[in-house]
């Protein structure tokens, strides 16, 4: 289990305790997580579960993939630390990790 | 009107099966689709990517999956609506109307939504004046070139279809192409072209930036965009072309009165039947307990719904269950002799 820290673009946010193993999209959805819509269910084919992630935190995670950065394209409104919250596995190195979800994701 | 025994809304995989398992049982059908072309997501999101699960196909990618699938369903001649997307369902006694947002019209006893996560719609730019502009000087899609001589033109995106319109109207209008990130995912060949007009001055690409404001007064006249760095730059534009890519959207779907959760709709998993008689739903836009998202799912959930839809379509006569490889009506229907 690590800790997720979920925060919404007005700035509340959450502290969800996450499988190991699971997608920080899964633990979104699998506690109900507002501002995560995953229409295509992980396959990285719809960029529905984009998040920002922390400054602090962005370099820390694995690097995405070339057909992740392109599906941040079609992202509603990419910055730098756009990701897709279904390509990152969380793990200990990524226990207290803090993403922000988007005004909306379509 | 016309009057058909199903009504397909969703031209992908489970949409295209769904013709042939109510083909087979005499059944006519038309199938409705918001996109140019049939396919669905297998077509739109992954057409090159290989798909390792559909059963007794080791490997095929979306596109040869719908060829093939295209192929299956050619003996039943069916028409499939491209372009439309279905706006209105109504009742008629015991018929359901469905008008299209060109005002097609069709009915039948049956409906078959298989419409995976919604239709696809292109994302836009979400800056007010970009709405109120929309159709008269911010486009996401290009119906008549004739329309875009002479102007200055600001095209956004980093794939073909930025790319390829970008080359295109460079030969008679002033481009310039903006995109988030330095790199273009496009076709790299496209891209030498566009970086040969750029050194001879036709075409200036912005990277990497994203668009801050439009100017206008009545007309678009300028729009600022900003970069990574913070710098902002001002572009004389008449024209801005979007091309950020498509998202789904569930869309009229969710006006039906059918009973929904989320964005899927619930179906009784014996017949894929919702809580409307003769409205069923099947592939990923359905829910019911233990609902894979997988292709095969979709195909068997469409098998079992052309069942129903073949005892409302032929309430006098008795469904016969037949095997493809034994009965001569199935072999005559698919022009085997």
């Amino acid at each position: 289990m690590s800790k997720i820290i979920y925060k919404d673009f007005k700035g509340n946010s959450k502290t969800i305790e996450v499988e190991n193993g699971l997608s920080v999209m899964e633990g979104a959805i699998q506690n109900e997580i507002p501002g995560i819509d995953a229409d295509c269910g992980g396959s990285m084919a719809c960029a529905t579960c984009h998040v920002y992630v922390d400054d602090k935190w962005f370099d820390k995670i694995p690097k995405a993939e070339d057909a992740e950065v392109d599906m941040i394209d079609m992202a509603f409104e990419p910055k730098k630390n756009s990701r897709l919250s279904c390509q990152i596995i969380v793990s200990d190195d990524l226990d207290g990790l803090q993403v922000s979800t988007p005004e909306k994701q379509t | 009107m016309k009057k058909i025994d199903a009504i397909i809304i969703g031209a992908g995989p489970v949409g295209l099966f769904g013709v042939h398992q109510l083909g087979i049982k005499g059944l006519k059908a038309v199938v409705i689709d918001n996109l140019d072309k049939a396919g669905g997501q297998c077509i739109e999101l992954y057409p090159d990517k290989p798909i390792y699960d559909i059963p007794a196909v080791p490997e095929c990618t979306g596109e040869q999956l719908t060829t093939r699938l295209l192929e299956q369903i050619k003996p039943f001649k069916t028409q499939l609506f491209l372009n439309e997307r279905v706006n209105e369902v109504r009742k008629d006694n015991e018929n359901w109307i469905v008008t299209t947002n060109n005002k097609k019209e069709f009915i039948a006893p049956n409906i078959i939504i298989a419409g995976g996560v919604g239709s696809f719609e292109p994302r836009k730019i979400h800056l007010k004046q970009a709405e109120q502009l929309e159709e008269k000087s911010v486009f996401y899609a290009v119906r008549d070139k004739e329309k875009f001589k002479n102007k200055k033109i600001s095209i956004f995106g980093g794939g073909d279809s930025a790319l390829d319109w970008a080359l295109e109207l460079s030969k008679f209008s002033k481009i310039t192409l903006i995109h988030r990130r330095n790199e273009f995912r496009g076709a790299q060949h496209t891209l030498m072209e566009i970086k040969k007009l750029e050194k001879a001055g036709k075409v200036s690409i912005k990277t990497p930036c994203q668009i801050e404001s439009l100017e206008s007064e009545n007309d678009l006249k300028s729009i600022t965009i900003k970069f990574d760095d913070g710098k902002t730059e001002k572009i004389p534009t008449d024209v801005i072309l979007g091309f950020f890519g498509l998202i789904m959207k569930l869309g009229p779907i969710a006006e039906w009165g059918l009973n929904m959760n989320k964005k899927t709709i619930e179906v009784n998993p014996e017949n894929f039947e919702t809580n409307k008689k003769g409205i069923f739903a099947a592939g990923d836009i359905c829910s019911y307990p233990g609902k894979l998202k997988l292709i095969l799912s979709g195909f068997h959930e469409v098998a079992l719904a052309s069942v129903e839809c073949f005892k409302r379509a032929r309430p006098n006569e008795k469904y016969r269950f037949e095997f493809t490889t034994s009965s001569k009506t199935i072999q005559d229907r698919l022009g085997k002799k």
